[in-house]
């Protein structure tokens, strides 16, 4: 059971990654990329119908967290306390922009929020990166199972290259989400953005691969008992090289999928890597937060599972209804509401 | 009470009532907008669906600010209240959880067809899409409530070995004799509160003399389902929560109605000045024995007062008392406005009693204030406890949290709020001005 709902929250945090993640991408690359009040809307009304249900998955994670591992939470939590409110106010920034923007049609006030929008979705981007970083390289838990983190070890070079890691292949993943649901300059100049950065994310990916098992061989703990999960960054692998091929012959659908499938199969092999340990102490390491010393009980566990699994199943129900209704090139008809 | 107690409390007093601003006008608007939505399906007149396209201008507005301030409440309960959480979590995940899964999800999926999609999908499919966004509301009310009634009667658990509670049955929880008039009480309130904005802004436009269809229709239906609402909130669900208060919180409630001695056949005070130092009320004005029979249905039956339990038992009474005596003083000015309201409508001259329509006008807030003040009586009045009985407030904080902190970042949430809340009034005020079927997108 708790290795189960370890699958669920990693399954959870690979859906607000891939499906956040383009909104973020898009909103990195908004001022770059859309030059006129007619781009900028269209880029906004792309992501529109679907950013809120998506940023959903983020609560999704937390809440799940709570529940089946409430220990590893209440510590997670806690001891990112400055950086998880920063990452707040950038997520109420980005929202708000999103929705006030388009109240007044006056150059000044658009103009700040695009500013406000983009700017945020960037640093978000970024901050996840640093976050995952820091996760994966372990945390100073003290002798009473706390910590606080402090900046001056959390903007360490592998959690701050772990960040620009992030935000390229978000900027990535989001230049492919708009040169599918765009055309004409707007597309264009989402393609080149993409070209550009396909180089440099494939780079460093295999730099930060190679940091990562150096910095903590015991990540390859899991790889070495069990060689069959080498399958999932083969598949990461794999993804790399459709986005290029698909890059080539401008199938922009099948780049946005080949994106999708490597931050799933990134974040999937990081989990691997990581089980069972929530979150690891560095120094240390005995106190660190495992499922099986952070789990609920069993019961409450199976009984979540018996709502969460049809749960889940009308989420998707519901997602494919939306993402079907809005399928095809975004229009600023009288219903854009952005 | 330490320093990173009170910064922690006063983040999360002032995080969840800048929130609940707005859920109260979600939960309350988006079932009067199916209401119009219906009503443009069956009787086909373009009205309705401008009537429906504005006030969801309004609501996409208000939702948008309550889900940017509603994720903050989330994330709090494990930034600041980590021992709560790791308590507690096995419990409040679940509720919570639910809440995530059933009707955030359904809410904002749908939402993005309300929005987005009027010409892209069938007129029935956008009609069920502002049916599943009230839905969804309606279920987020529901699991939120369910999280804060086990909080104030926990039920449904065991104490485990390692000191935390952990779930016992879904069902037991679900099933809180706390939590359903809560809830009923809860919606009842946001229902009330959208029938009066929707009244107060169609008072604005009758008087202005703009959009005259419009705002009788506003009105009509806003001191229509207003005063039945109003009613409903006091009775049966307003009496029926303060039966399970008495019941299950009998500190809250001697402290909520200012009563210091243990009497058979208690008063209630319409007005008086609890004095924690003298132990008694001052000043006041007193209906005898209601008391005992609006809590026990008997006149002269005992009610349990302050002086019965240890001071270090007792909420802060002067919050809790004013905080009840606000809702209901509100709550009785609301019943009588909307009332008058009624009578005027039956007699053929509520959209001209130009008196009358400055009084809805200046209702507006009201309800607001009411709510909130219900929510401060029953969360100050759970004081000392966190989880009634199992967990006091002080237990709960976050140990690796410095006061230092908690302040710096409930600074910037109070900045960041203050122009929010600034902006999203300004805005608002832009769409009523507009009035129906403006939208400056519309021009492009």
């Amino acid at each position: 059971m708790a290795t189960f709902w370890f699958v669920i929250l990693s399954v959870m945090i690979v859906a607000y990654a891939v499906l956040d993640g383009f909104d973020l991408g898009v909103g990195a690359i908004h001022l770059a990329v859309a030059r006129n009040d007619t781009e900028r809307r269209t880029a906004l009304n792309a992501i529109g119908p679907v950013w809120d249900a998506n940023e959903v998955w983020l609560l999704g994670v937390g809440v799940g967290a709570l529940l089946a591992f409430p220990r590893a939470f209440a510590v997670g939590f806690s001891g990112f306390y400055l950086p998880l409110m920063i990452v707040l106010w950038l997520l109420m920034g980005r929202g708000i922009a999103l929705e006030f923007r388009h109240h007044i049609v006056d150059p000044m006030w658009q103009g700040a929020w695009d500013v406000v929008f983009s700017v945020s979705s960037l640093l978000l981007a970024l901050l996840y990166g640093v976050a995952v970083g820091n996760i994966v390289t372990g945390v100073p838990i003290d002798e009473h199972g706390w910590f606080q983190g402090l900046f001056a070890w959390m903007l360490n070079p592998y959690a701050l290259l772990m960040g620009l890691f992030s935000l390229a292949l978000l900027v990535l993943h989001g230049a492919h989400y708009l040169s599918v649901k765009t055309d004409g300059a707007l597309q264009e100049r989402a393609y080149r953005v993409a070209g550009q950065f396909l180089g440099l994310v494939t780079a460093l990916a295999v730099v930060l691969t190679l940091a990562t098992f150096g910095l903590r061989p015991e990540l390859l703990a899991n790889y070495r008992s069990q060689p069959v999960w080498l399958i999932v960054p083969l598949l990461a692998a794999w993804c790399v090289v459709a986005m290029f091929r698909a890059h080539t012959r401008h199938r922009h659908d099948t780049a946005f999928l080949a994106s999708a499938g490597l931050i799933a199969s990134l974040l999937v092999a990081t989990a691997i890597g990581a089980y069972p340990y929530l979150l690891r102490s560095h120094p240390f390491p005995e106190r660190s937060l495992t499922i099986a010393n952070s789990a609920a009980s069993l019961g409450g566990l199976v009984t979540a599972t018996y709502w969460l699994v049809p749960g889940v199943i009308l989420i998707l129900v519901y997602q494919i209804v939306v993402y079907r209704a809005f399928a095809g090139k975004t229009s600023l008809d009288t219903s854009a509401h952005y | 009470m330490s320093d990173t107690v009170i910064a922690d409390r006063i983040q999360f007093t002032f995080t969840v009532m800048f929130h609940y601003l707005f859920p109260i006008l979600t939960m309350g608007l988006a079932p009067l907008i199916v209401v119009l939505r219906t009503l443009h399906l069956r009787r086909g007149e373009e009205r309705y669906a401008a009537a429906a396209r504005f006030w969801t201008r309004i609501f996409a507005l208000n939702f948008a600010v309550g889900v940017i301030s509603g994720i903050p409440m989330e994330f709090q309960f494990g930034t600041n209240w980590a021992q709560f959480s790791a308590f507690a979590g096995g419990i409040i995940g679940q509720t919570l959880g639910l809440e995530g899964v059933f009707s955030f999800f359904l809410e904002s999926t749908f939402l993005g067809i309300l929005l987005f999609g009027e010409r892209r999908v069938s007129p029935r499919l956008y009609w069920w899409s502002t049916v599943l966004v009230a839905a969804g509301a309606w279920l987020s009310g529901l699991f939120i409530t369910a999280t804060n009634a086990w909080m104030q009667h926990p039920v449904g658990y065991r104490l485990a070995a390692d000191g935390t509670v952990q779930m016992a049955s879904l069902a037991a929880l679900l099933g809180n004799p706390f939590l359903w008039w809560q809830y009923l009480h809860v919606m009842n309130g946001a229902v009330l509160s959208a029938a009066v904005v929707m009244a107060s802004l169609g008072a604005y436009y009758l008087l202005a003399g703009r959009h005259i269809e419009f705002g009788r229709l506003s009105v009509a239906l806003g001191v229509g389902v207003g005063a039945f609402f109003a009613l409903t909130q006091l009775f049966p669900t307003g009496d029926m929560n303060s039966h399970n208060v008495t019941t299950y919180q009998p500190v809250k409630l001697a402290a909520m109605e200012g009563l210091f001695q243990t009497r058979y056949g208690a008063p209630i005070a319409i007005i008086g000045m609890p004095s924690t130092t003298e132990h008694r009320l001052l000043d006041p004005v007193l209906v005898p024995d209601a008391l005992s029979y609006l809590a026990y249905g008997n006149f002269r039956a005992e009610v349990k007062g302050l002086n019965d339990y240890p001071e270090a038992e007792w909420p802060l009474v002067q919050l809790t008392y004013y905080a009840y005596h606000i809702m209901v003083g509100l709550g009785t000015v609301l019943i009588a406005a909307l009332l008058l309201g009624v009578f005027l409508w039956w007699r053929g001259v509520l959209f001209t009693s130009r008196w009358f329509l400055w009084v809805l006008l200046v209702l507006l807030p009201f309800p607001y204030i009411a709510n909130e003040a219900g929510w401060v009586v029953t969360e100050v009045g759970r004081q000392p406890w966190l989880v009634y009985g199992l967990l006091r407030t002080v237990a709960g904080v976050s140990p690796t949290v410095e006061a230092g902190e908690t302040i710096f970042t409930v600074l910037g949430f109070a900045g960041m709020y203050v122009l929010l809340g600034v902006l999203a009034v300004f805005l608002a005020i832009m769409i009523v001005l507009r009035g129906p079927d403006e939208h400056p997108a519309a021009a492009h």
